[in-house]
């Protein structure tokens, strides 16, 4: 199924809704990079709350969103990873290396807010 | 119209998901997590084992193409769990303890794969023949 990413400001916001197949995954990733130019967006959230599993592929993938669309000249922040989750990447020993991470969307929306902000030249 | 990926109950009460393409992957971790509720385990423990069955399946696909991933009941004793074993007849592998160090890959994952899974399990066994197949065998007990 296709993550609907939704623009909000200068966000995009892909709200993962249902467990995702490799090609799922992929197309997020493809779909991200591209409008984050499209809709000249300065930041993406991935929004993973309803994932049960993380597993190796889930995170390089999501490594390689956050890759991407900061070549593109945006931030990226992932948002929701439950508990159980967390345990088990951990456990497996998968990092998210530098890539933002955020309790929840509100947090990662605060996260981003501040971010941007500050980035910018003429912010205020 | 069952798919390939669809699992196949068989008379010990066992879970068999073929593994021939990446949607299968979900549907065996799904299918594992399912069993794993079903048999009291916790919702962490239940993340852990469908993580688990996921990478399995992943290696499967990676190294051997096709393959099947078992979910079983486990009983010894008092015991009472789930057990995992993720069989193919792919190439098999020429060192297993290699394997199963960190950081050590032939194919195109990470290197986070067997080790990763080992950690993940209470109790992990691989037998491996080259040129014949690989069978993996993780056991997670009830606490």
């Amino acid at each position: 199924m296709r993550v609907p990413i939704l623009k909000q400001r200068d966000y995009l916001i892909a709200s993962i809704q249902s467990a995702l197949s490799d090609e799922d995954l992929l197309q997020l990733r493809d779909d991200l990079a591209q409008q984050v130019g499209k809709f000249r967006s300065r930041a993406a959230i991935v929004d993973v709350t309803v994932l049960d599993v993380m597993d190796s592929f889930a995170v390089r993938t999501l490594r390689a969103i956050s890759h991407m669309i900061r070549l593109r000249g945006a931030k990226t922040v992932i948002v929701g990873i439950q508990p159980e989750v967390a345990f088990a990447m951990v456990q497996l020993g998968l990092t998210l290396g530098d890539v933002a991470t955020a309790l929840d969307l509100e947090e990662g929306l605060a996260y981003l807010d501040k971010k941007t902000k500050a980035a910018a030249p003429h912010g205020k | 119209m069952a798919s390939e990926g669809e699992p196949r109950p068989t008379s010990r009460g066992e879970a068999v998901v073929r593994i021939a393409s990446a949607a299968d992957i979900v549907i065996a971790r799904q299918r594992g997590r399912e069993l794993a509720a079903g048999l009291g385990f916790s919702r962490s423990d239940q993340t852990v084992i469908a993580t688990a069955i996921s990478e399995l399946a992943r290696n499967i696909l990676e190294y051997a193409t096709v393959g099947d991933i078992v979910l079983a009941e486990a009983q010894r004793g008092a015991r009472a769990g789930l057990v995992i074993v993720a069989r193919d007849r792919g190439p098999g592998i020429a060192d297993i303890g290699q394997a199963l160090q960190d950081g050590y890959s032939t194919g195109r994952g990470l290197g986070i794969g067997l080790p990763g899974v080992r950690r993940l399990m209470d109790e992990f066994d691989i037998a491996s023949e080259v040129g014949k197949g690989t069978r993996v065998t993780g056991r997670k007990w009830l606490p």
